[in-house]
């Protein structure tokens, strides 16, 4: 059976590819849509905090012999972390200004970490392996799939869709949200605002280093590999809804199947099909797919 | 003095003003130095997707060279050096190399990687009249469409890179291909080389992919070039995207059952990857540090200031920047066209070059190395990671003159 003259059967296996693909696209969106829902700031730091979430699984695996489950926990502590200083020393006093300032803050830290690693490390990048437990392949009978990708489908399934849930049905999420629409009457009733807002970044920042953590395997780990992707995630953003947490989990996993169909259909627009899509959406739904207007 | 002696004297100092300047390029050959200084220009990808390729080590390479021909020469002009980042953008480059020629003096730009970048340099150059020698780029386009007489293209180029590994590869049975191509000039040019290639070996291409510039994600060209059945995948990109399709190969089982050719693959990508990755894989390379003694040596020396060995774009640009000097001191000039016409005379056999000539066209012609990267057990020391399969001559792995499709050329 054949669509468009392409086999079900590659389409099948290429559509999950897609679906790899779309899983750090919802992974590292989702970090940025939480950033901006609940503290407005347009985080352009995200691409080199993920490169530092894969270096940081690189170098425990370098220096200190700590394995890929290690890195899965810690590096997210480490580079959330160092979220949490960014915010402490400069992201607070750019609340009240425009979103253009921390716009340019956080891209100006982007470059200043990019340029440190690219001195450090060369722009070659270093090779991480796959995990032990996680290699080889299923063969799925119309593709081999690597057991690693499968990994890292469900892995992003699950952090994203805990997120959601947390920022949504509970208590907790509720708070964050209220904080967010009026920070005044929150601290009012004794919740201490301006650390809640400090962690949500740092949550933000550590879902940006897991999916860092993630990708280690699958390329190589290299100083540019968060600007080459941070774009795309924030077109995806864009798409979704700025702020909208489940849709930038829909639009990201969506988008990366789309770009998948793209690959075998007419490769060379793979990279710009998200943009067009972007252009269209903006032109019909300004707030995006799921965004609510303002 | 009368007005009339006036005016002879007027129309004498003219003469001698225009005897003077027809007899300039003369004497310009015999003995002049701009500002008694020879000053080399290194432009180059200092930060972005080449700078490992090129970028610092070059600059470390040129200085080498420097130090090496004056210890050597002891000249009485002084010789430096002065370094930019082109970014990788064509203009900037350009910008860059016009303020050099017209306000620093410099007389020659070497490295020069990314071709669109060399492509408009070489223009400048031109303009100027000052020399530009190529390490860097690849594309055929600079001693072809945009040759001119002040542009050398020096270590290799797309055609060699297809010329040497493809045509092995094919008579090594390896007769059905399937491209994955950098969608741009560069990888453009390297899959219609190779094409070439293949065709004219009896072999043929089932089909290709253009995949965009620093497309990281490589599973879903491969599963396509996986289902094409071919018996080579033909990798025409470079750096980063070169690495991370090796990769994503390896992963997906894909190699050892289809060959990966890397049409243009740097001794720093084989490090970055590691032969466990990269094991059994074919390329083309125009220098090796571990060739012979001479190579590493100079391989030794230059690891001890970059803590890494040279890719065949450093060591190029050592060897063009000792070249260079020593043509200058033949001619006893800076100026171009005399340094080039000494350079155009002399055969050349360096620790870089063997058997090197420069062709009419700008093209370096020298032996170029067929390699195979070893396996982790075969590699017996650091940075030992390439087994010479042939060793293919000039004349043989350049693309011949008829062929060239150079203006200069069919003048003559």
């Amino acid at each position: 059976m054949e669509v468009f003259g392409v086999p079900l059967q590659a389409l099948l296996g290429q559509l999950l590819l897609g679906l790899v693909n779309g899983s750090f696209y919802a992974l590292l969106s989702l970090g940025l849509a939480v950033i901006f829902g609940l503290l407005n700031i347009i985080n352009f730091s995200h691409g080199a905090l993920y490169m530092m979430g894969a270096y940081a699984a690189w170098m425990m695996m370098e220096y200190l012999g700590l394995g890929y489950w290690w890195s899965l926990l810690v590096a997210p502590i480490a580079v959330g972390g160092v979220g949490v200083v960014i915010e402490r020393l400069m992201l607070r006093r750019l609340y009240k200004l425009d979103h253009l300032y921390g716009l340019l803050l956080t891209f100006g830290i982007a470059l200043i970490i990019e340029g440190v690693y690219r001195d450090q490390f060369g722009v070659s990048g270093q090779p991480y392996p796959v995990p032990s437990a996680l290699r080889g392949a299923t063969n799925l009978g119309f593709m081999i799939l690597p057991n690693y990708r499968a990994w890292v489908v469900v892995a992003s399934l699950v952090i994203c869709l805990a997120t959601w849930y947390v920022i949504e049905r509970t208590r907790l999420g509720a708070y964050l949200r209220a904080g967010t629409e009026n920070p005044r009457l929150v601290q009012a009733f004794g919740i201490n605002v301006p650390r809640m807002v400090m962690l949500t970044y740092g949550f933000g920042v550590a879902l940006a280093a897991i999916a860092g953590v993630l990708a280690a395997p699958i390329i190589q780990v290299n100083p540019l590999m968060g600007s080459n992707i941070i774009i795309v995630v924030f077109a995806v953003v864009v798409i979704g809804g700025m702020g909208s947490i489940l849709g930038s989990i829909v639009t990201g996993l969506g988008l990366g199947l789309i770009e998948g169909l793209t690959r075998v259909f007419y490769a060379e627009a793979s990279a710009t099909v998200v943009f067009v899509i972007m252009a269209v959406v903006l032109l019909l739904r300004p707030a995006g797919l799921f965004g609510r207007e303002r | 003095m009368s007005s009339k002696s006036r005016f002879a004297g007027r129309i004498a100092v003219c003469a001698g003003a225009v005897a003077l300047a027809l007899c300039a390029p003369m004497t310009q050959a015999q003995s002049r130095l701009s500002g008694n200084t020879v000053r080399i220009g290194v432009l180059t990808d200092m930060s972005g997707l080449y700078s490992d390729v090129g970028g610092q080590g070059s600059v470390i390479a040129t200085q080498m060279a420097i130090d090496d021909f004056v210890a050597a020469n002891k000249p009485a002009y002084k010789i430096d050096l002065i370094s930019a980042d082109h970014q990788n953008k064509p203009d900037v480059g350009a910008n860059k190399a016009r303020e050099w020629y017209d306000t620093q003096n410099v007389d020659m730009i070497t490295d020069v990687l990314n071709s669109a970048v060399a492509i408009a340099t070489a223009k400048v150059a031109d303009e100027k009249k000052k020399l530009v020698i190529n390490t860097g780029a690849g594309s055929t386009r600079l001693t072809n469409e945009d040759c001119n007489s002040h542009s050398i293209h020096y270590a290799y180029d797309t055609y060699a890179l297809a010329a040497v590994a493809g045509r092995a590869i094919v008579q090594g049975g390896g007769k059905s291909w399937y491209f994955l191509t950098a969608d741009y000039a560069f990888g453009q040019s390297l899959e219609s080389d190779t094409t070439g290639i293949i065709k004219a070996n009896g072999g043929s291409v089932l089909g290709s992919v253009r995949h965009p510039l620093n497309a990281s994600d490589f599973s879903s060209f491969l599963l396509q070039a996986q289902a094409s059945k071919a018996q080579v995948i033909g990798l025409a990109n470079a750096g980063g995207d070169t690495i991370n399709a090796i990769k994503a190969a390896n992963e997906f089982g894909i190699t050892p059952k289809q060959t990966l050719a890397g049409l243009l693959v740097f001794i720093s990508d084989i490090h970055s990857l590691t032969l466990q990755v990269s094991q059994g894989m074919q390329l083309t390379t125009g220098w090796y540090w571990d060739l012979n003694d001479e190579t590493r040596k100079f391989g030794r020396r230059y690891f001890e200031k970059a803590k890494k060995m040279p890719t065949m774009v450093q060591a190029g640009t050592y060897s063009v920047t000792m070249n260079y000097l020593n043509a200058v001191k033949t001619a006893g000039t800076d100026d171009a066209d005399a340094v080039t016409a000494v350079m155009r005379k002399t055969t050349y056999n360096d620790f870089f070059l063997r058997n090197g000539h420069l062709r009419p066209d700008g093209r370096m012609v020298h032996d170029m190395y067929l390699m195979q990267v070893k396996t982790p057990a075969e590699s017996k020391y650091p940075w030992d990671y390439y087994t010479v399969k042939a060793t293919v001559p000039g004349d043989e792995a350049y693309q011949p003159m008829s062929q060239s499709r150079c203006p200069m050329v069919k003048k003559t």
